[in-house]
């Protein structure tokens, strides 16, 4: 089975982002890079189906900038077979990614194409989506869980609280949720290992913006809060204030 | 410009931040003399609601077809697809919810058109739209203008505007978009909660509450408020909840009206995903927590008192 797996870095979930001073982006400069954490899941995915089919390679494709190599190796080191790399130092905006991503997934002929249910940066989760249209192939995002049985594919998700189970026909692309796995770690020997693995090296050609963007900004102020008092005595001015007040209840 | 809308619905029953959505095309529509159509995707004969109604469509169009129930999510932006053909649409609108996001995405990506979701804001100038929307989970708002003639985007729920207007005329059409997906099956939960995402109040628990049994306190005062059941990552991690509750950066990102963090600190990712809730209650015994930083209301104290009296207080008031 040939798998590939898109991947994003994005800013570590525990960073406080620090805006600069055009007001248009973020400033980058003490940014921790991750591999986007539901990326992992798919990336994991893809290991274990190649694993159990005992046959196959799992590529990993990024679009980003020289740096996010560190991101690839890291995907190398988890146990993918190469990975290719769509370089750019631009901000693309998410249909210039698709496009990009699309035009190398186009020749390759993957049975299934794996994203993360969304970036933990953008969070769009619509990459996956547009690349799938682009390809005419079905998606599906946030899976729960993944059985791939000859051509067929049936794939289980959580929706409107409850599970839903969908069956399709490879070649498909799907986005994955976190409970689909539990991510391994690389170990010492594979981040070794992992050096001499192929990254092909791609110029991205991400054609025209479709969004230009006027501000980044924080997020509006919260109305200053208050502590309405200290244990169960204060639930009654609580029930108070959410009625008359927030008018919520 | 000509706005078409996904009415999402579930087995026959439409779901509310549809009305939101229908709300903000019509606005737009309104100072673009253009118009709406809602697009329901559902059996014949379905009941289109009076709130629906009158939410803002000038027309609702029902795709109507026998096998709905094993439709994925891939055949309803099909037939969405189809009307913005015949509608001749310039923008395509639906709520931020999972379904809605994924629907978007598909028909943008069959359309050609670029797509933005869980939009806050959106504006028409001189023709050009721009569209705000939190990124980051929430630790940032991202404005942009769009450079197509066309775009999708979706609304997050409960940042829409509910209108009531002319109710809109109603019309049948036969589906017939192919499936790429068949649904086999449906199992409802055993909570069987509206999806955190579209809930209008949330009660949510961290590891303050020590066991997972005792999620049952929040479960009670939750079917008070009338609320779906949220957990912090820390709590998810230890397996007391199903990932789908969980609520953050690497969760969900929330905005209910009203959202009650019950032994919950407040990790700066679980910040992010719930601090554009417009009221925020706390309930945490250490008066340091940073929860209390984005709280409206807070109450330190032990939750184990605090809880059940809140519960028995807010049954006595409203029911």
């Amino acid at each position: 089975m040939k798998i590939a797996v898109c991947i994003k870095r994005v800013p570590d979930t525990a960073t406080r982002l620090n805006f600069a001073a055009d007001g248009t982006s973020i400033d980058q400069s003490e940014v921790q890079w991750i591999i986007s954490p539901y990326d992992e899941f798919a990336i994991e995915e893809g290991l274990r189906l190649k694993e159990k089919a005992g046959e196959g390679t799992v590529t990993v494709i990024t679009c980003g900038p020289a740096s996010a190599t560190k991101e690839l190796r890291q995907a190398l080191g988890m146990g993918a077979d190469d990975a290719v790399h769509i370089q750019t130092e631009d901000d693309l905006d998410p249909v210039q990614i698709a496009r990009c991503l699309s035009q190398i997934l186009e020749s390759r002929g993957d049975d299934l194409i794996l994203f993360g249910r969304q970036s933990v940066d953008a969070q769009g989760s619509q990459v996956g989506a547009l690349v799938a249209s682009q390809l005419g192939r079905p998606f599906a995002n946030s899976i729960a869980s993944l059985e791939v049985d000859g051509a067929t594919v049936r794939i289980e998700r959580d929706v409107d609280g409850g599970r839903e189970t969908l069956e399709g026909s490879l070649p498909v692309v799907l986005g994955a949720d976190k409970s689909l796995n539990e991510p391994r770690y690389p170990k010492l020997k594979d981040i070794m290992k992992a050096k001499k693995k192929p990254i092909e090296t791609v110029e991205a050609q991400p054609g025209e913006r479709a969004f230009e963007t006027s501000a980044i900004t924080p997020p509006p102020p919260r109305p200053e809060g208050r502590i309405v008092g200290e244990g169960p005595e204060a639930v009654e001015e609580l029930i108070r204030l959410l009625r008359e007040e927030s008018k919520v209840i | 410009m000509n706005i078409v809308v996904w009415i999402e619905s579930k087995a026959g029953e439409i779901k509310s931040p549809a009305i939101e959505a229908l709300g903000v095309a019509r606005k737009l529509a309104d100072s673009t003399s253009g118009e709406v159509t809602g697009v329901v995707c559902d059996g014949a004969g379905t009941a289109i609601p009076d709130q629906i109604m009158t939410a803002g469509a000038h027309h609702i169009v029902t795709r109507t077809r026998d096998d709905w129930d094993t439709c994925g999510n891939d055949t309803i932006a099909r037939e969405i697809m189809g009307v913005c053909e015949s509608r001749n649409a310039q923008m395509v609108v639906c709520a931020a919810t999972s379904a809605g996001k994924e629907v978007l995405s598909l028909v943008a990506g069959g359309m050609g058109i670029p797509v933005a979701a869980d939009c806050v804001d959106v504006s028409v100038n001189d023709g050009t739209v721009e569209f705000e929307r939190p990124i980051y989970a929430g630790k940032a708002h991202l404005r942009q203008k769009v450079h197509s003639d066309r775009v999708a985007l979706s609304i997050r729920p409960n940042y829409g505007e509910k209108l009531t207007v002319d109710a809109a005329a109603c019309q049948e059409e036969a589906g017939a978009a192919e499936k790429g997906w068949n649904r086999t099956a449906f199992e409802q939960g055993s909570t069987g909660q509206v999806e955190l995402t579209e809930a209008e109040i949330i009660v949510s628990g961290g590891r303050g509450l020590k066991e997972p049994e005792n999620f049952k306190l929040l479960e009670e005062l939750a079917e008070v408020l009338g609320a779906a059941v949220g957990a912090s990552r820390a709590v998810v991690d230890l397996g007391w909840r199903p990932h789908s509750d969980q609520v953050g950066q690497t969760g969900k990102t929330v905005s209910p009206k009203l959202y009650v963090a019950v032994g919950i600190s407040g990790a700066i990712q679980h910040l992010a995903g719930m601090s554009s809730s417009r009221t925020i209650v706390a309930i945490n015994k250490d008066a340091a927590a940073p929860i209390f930083g984005v709280a409206t209301y807070g109450i330190v104290g032990d939750l184990f008192e605090v809880v059940p009296k809140l519960q028995s207080d807010l049954k006595a008031v409203l029911q």
